[in-house]
C-alpha cells in the first residue's frame, strides 16, 4: 500500500498570539521535500521584529497561564494529545513529506510517541507534589515550584513533531509560555499542529516562529525577554546559544551530538534463537531514520571470537533493507533530509575509504527511479576500520556504520569511551554480570541494555560530555523549566533577641 | 615549501567575499556532532568567544578557520577543502539565508605534509 504526497497551501504564517500572522517584512522561503525535491510550501523568513512580537505575546500571557491550575493545564495537554491521535495519518504523511523518512516510521514511531509525550506530562503534573520540611519545632521550609516565564526552544529537523513534543509539553506543564523555532528544513508538522490546536491554549501561550538561524534563531536565543533557552543541535551552535544566554544570565539545556557505541559480547551467539535475531536487528538499527538520529548506534563493537559469524548476519540483514518510495508502507529507509546532508554523508564515506576503512556493504548514493530520481537517497553502508578513524569519531548523521572488533571487556569499555560524546550506548549480552557492569562503566546518559532506539516517556534522556546536559522525556525536565520558591516560615511567637 | 591544512574552492571564496561585504570581519568555526554538525560555520568575528582551546587551522580569504582542540586531535591528519553547495542548514551560519551551505571535502595529508604540520 502506498500513500501520496499530501496537499499544502501556497504559504503559511508564523503562529503568534493565538493566530497565524504574516512575517513583518513579507519575506518567505521555499520549503522542498527531500523525497523528490518538489515544492511543499512557502514559510515565513522571520526576522528580529517577528521574534519581538512573539516574545511580547508570550510575556503578556505568562502571568495568567502560570496561575492556571495543574488540572486545567493537564486537561489542555491531553486535548492536544487527542487531536494529534485523531489525525495520526495526516501528521505522519506531512512528516514523511517534509523530512523524507519512510511512512512506516512516522505512523508507528514519530506520531504515536509524540502523542504519548503530551499525555505523560499531563499526568505528571497531576501526580507530583512539592516538599515541606519541619526544620525545628517552629520552622517550616516549604518548596513551591514556579514557572520561569517565557521559554525559547530551538529544535532540529530529524524528528520535527517528536522533538516539538519532547520540548513543548514539559515547558507548558510547568506553567511557561513557549516560543518554538522549528528547523527551516522541516516547518510543516509544527504548522499543522498549530492549525489543529489553534484554540486550545490562551493566545500567546504557544508561539511558532519560522526562519533561518542567523536571522530568527539568533534574535530568539539572545532575547532579553526570554527566561530560558532549550536547544537540540550541534556543538558550535550550542556554544553560541550558551554565550547569548550568559548575557541574560539565563539557564539553558542542550542536547547535542553523539557517536554512540553498540557493543556485542560473544554470548549473544551462544544460541540461534529469538534473542540473537533481536541482537542482529539491534546492530542494523543504525539505518533507523536514515541514521539521522543523535543516538544513531554508529559505532559497532563486536567481540573478536564471534566477529565473522556475527557480521555475516548483520551484513545480510542490512542488504535486505528496502529503499524505495518513502510513502510506501513496505519501504524501510527513506530520503536523507536535505541536499547538504546528502553531500556531507557521501563525503564521509569517501574519507572513510581514504583512511583505509573497508566497505562491507553499501558505500554509494542510492539511485531511485522516476519521480524519486531527484531525491536524496544513500545506501545503508558498513565500514570496517579502527576507532581512531574520523568515521569512528565524527557524527555523520547518515546511514553509515563503523565497525571494529574488541578482545575483552576492558577493551570494549576503552573503545566505547574513546569519543568526545556521551549520549547513547548499547550493550548486548547474555551474561548477567556484564548486563550491569558494562553499562555502569560507559560514560553516556542513556545505555540501552539488550535493546536500542527505544524512547519511552518516563525514562530520562540526555547526554554526558560534549553531548550536552539536561534530561528530557521525564519529570526531571520539569525542573529545567522551573524556579524553586522556598518559603521559610516561623511559627515562633518570640523574637530573636538581637535588637 | 609552506604546507597548509585548509583550502577553499573558487565558488566558496566568492560567497565568503559576498558575506564579508555584508557583515564585515568573519571567522570560520568547524562544528562537531548532530544534525547540522561536522560542517564549517561562518560568523561575524565578534560573535563567537574563542580561547586557547580553539585551534587556528589557517586562513581562507583572510578569514581565520578554527576548530576545537579536542576535535582537532581526530582531524589533524586530514586536509580540508571548504566548498559550497545548495542546501538549507539550521545553524546560525551566515550563508544559510542565501540557500547555500558551506561543506568540507577531506583528504588525508600526504606523508610529507603530515611530517611538516604535525611534528
Amino acid at each position: 500500500m502506498s500513500y501520496k504526497k499530501p496537499n499544502f497551501k501556497e504559504k503559511y504564517g508564523n503562529f503568534i498570539n493565538g493566530k497565524f500572522v504574516d512575517p513583518v517584512d513579507g519575506e518567505y522561503f521555499e520549503n522542498k521535500s527531500p523525497i523528490d525535491n518538489s515544492l511543499i510550501a512557502k514559510y515565513p523568513r522571520s526576522k528580529k521584529e517577528d521574534v519581538n512580537n512573539a516574545v511580547e505575546a508570550a510575556n503578556a500571557a505568562k502571568e495568567a497561564w502560570g496561575n492556571t491550575s495543574a488540572a486545567e493545564r493537564a486537561n489542555l495537554l491531553n486535548k492536544v494529545a487527542d487531536i494529534i491521535e485523531q489525525h495520526l495519518e495526516e501528521f505522519a504523511l506531512v512528516e514523511t513529506c517534509d523530512n523524507g523518512k519512510a511512512i512506516r516510521e512516522t505512523i508507528n514511531a514519530d506520531v504515536p510517541l509524540s502523542v504519548d509525550h503530551w499525555r505523560y506530562f499531563a499526568s505528571v503534573i497531576r501526580a507530583e507534589e512539592g516538599t515541606a520540611t519541619e526544620l525545628d519545632q517552629n520552622t517550616l521550609s516549604m518548596n513551591i515550584k514556579e514557572p520561569l516565564g517565557v521559554v525559547a526552544q530551538i529544535i532540529p529537523w530529524n524528528f520535527p513533531l517528536l522533538m516539538l513534543s519532547w520540548k513543548v509539553p514539559p515547558a507548558l506543564a510547568a506553567g511557561n509560555c513557549v516560543i518554538l523555532k522549528p528547523a527551516e528544513q522541516t516547518p510543516s508538522s509544527a504548522t499543522l499542529l498549530m492549525e489543529k490546536i489553534a484554540d486550545v491554549f490562551p493566545p500567546g501561550v504557544v508561539n511558532i516562529i519560522h526562519g533561518f538561524g542567523p536571522e530568527a534563531g539568533k534574535p530568539l536565543a539572545s532575547h532579553s525577554g526570554v527566561d530560558k533557552v532549550a536547544f537540540t543541535g550541534e556543538t558550535t551552535t550550542g556554544q553560541l546559544i550558551m554565550q547569548y544566554a550568559s548575557k541574560n544570565l539565563n539557564p539553558v539545556t542542550m542536547e547535542l551530538g553523539g557517536k554512540s557505541p553498540n557493543i556485542f559480547f560473544n554470548s549473544v551467539m551462544d544460541e540461534d534463537d529469538a534473542f540473537l535475531d533481536k541482537a542482529i536487528e539491534g546492530a542494523v538499527l543504525f539505518a533507523f531514520n536514515q541514521g539521522e538520529v543523535c543516538t544513531c548506534p554508529s559505532r559497532l563493537l563486536v567481540q573478536e571470537d564471534i566477529y565473522d559469524a556475527f557480521m555475516e548476519k548483520v551484513i545480510a540483514r542490512t542488504k535486505a533493507i528496502v529503499q524505495a518510495n518513502p510513502y510506501d508502507v513496505n519501504t524501510m529507509m527513506g530520503a536523507q533530509a536535505s541536499n547538504d546532508q546528502f553531500e556531507k554523508i557521501l563525503s564521509y564515506i569517501n574519507i572513510g575509504k581514504e583512511e583505509g576503512a573497508k566497505v562491507l556493504t553499501g558505500g554509494n548514493a542510492c539511485k531511485l527511479e522516476g519521480e524519486f530520481a531527484n531525491g536524496y537517497y544513500i545506501e545503508p553502508t558498513i565500514l570496517e576500520g579502527h576507532n581512531k578513524m574520523r568515521v569512528f569519531q565524527e557524527e555523520i548523521f547518515g546511514p553509515v556504520l563503523a565497525v571494529t572488533k574488541f578482545k575483552d571487556e576492558a577493551e570494549a569499555i576503552e573503545i566505547a569511551n574513546d569519543t568526545l560524546y556521551g549520549l547513547g550506548a548499547g550493550v548486548w549480552t547474555r551474561d548477567a554480570h556484564q548486563l550491569y557492569q558494562i553499562p555502569r562503566a560507559i560514560k553516556a546518559g542513556r545505555v540501552w541494555v539488550n535493546c536500542y532506539h527505544a524512547y519511552p516517556a518516563h525514562a530520562p534522556f540526555g547526554g554526558y560530555k560534549k553531548s550536552g546536559f539536561g534530561r528530557e522525556t521525564h519529570l526531571m525536565m520539569m525542573n529545567h523549566y522551573r524556579q524553586n520558591k522556598n518559603m521559610l516560615i516561623s511559627y515562633d511567637k518570640n523574637k530573636l533577641g538581637f535588637f | 615549501m609552506e604546507f597548509k591544512r585548509v583550502a577553499i574552492t573558487e565558488q566558496a571564496a566568492k560567497i565568503v567575499q559576498q558575506l564579508k561585504e555584508k557583515h564585515g570581519e568573519l571567522i570560520f568555526h568547524q562544528s562537531g556532532g548532530c544534525c547540522d554538525g561536522s560542517a564549517p560555520m561562518i560568523f561575524e568575528k565578534e560573535d563567537m568567544y574563542l580561547d586557547d582551546s580553539d585551534i587556528l587551522l589557517g586562513q581562507l580569504e583572510y578569514v581565520n578557520y578554527y576548530m576545537n582542540e579536542e576535535q582537532f586531535e581526530y582531524w589533524k591528519h586530514t586536509f580540508l577543502t571548504v566548498d559550497i553547495t545548495e542546501g538549507r542548514g539550521s545553524s546560525f551560519s551566515l550563508e544559510i539565508p542565501l540557500g547555500l551551505r558551506f561543506i568540507i571535502h577531506s583528504r588525508l595529508l600526504t606523508e610529507e605534509e603530515n611530517k611538516a604540520l604535525n611534528n
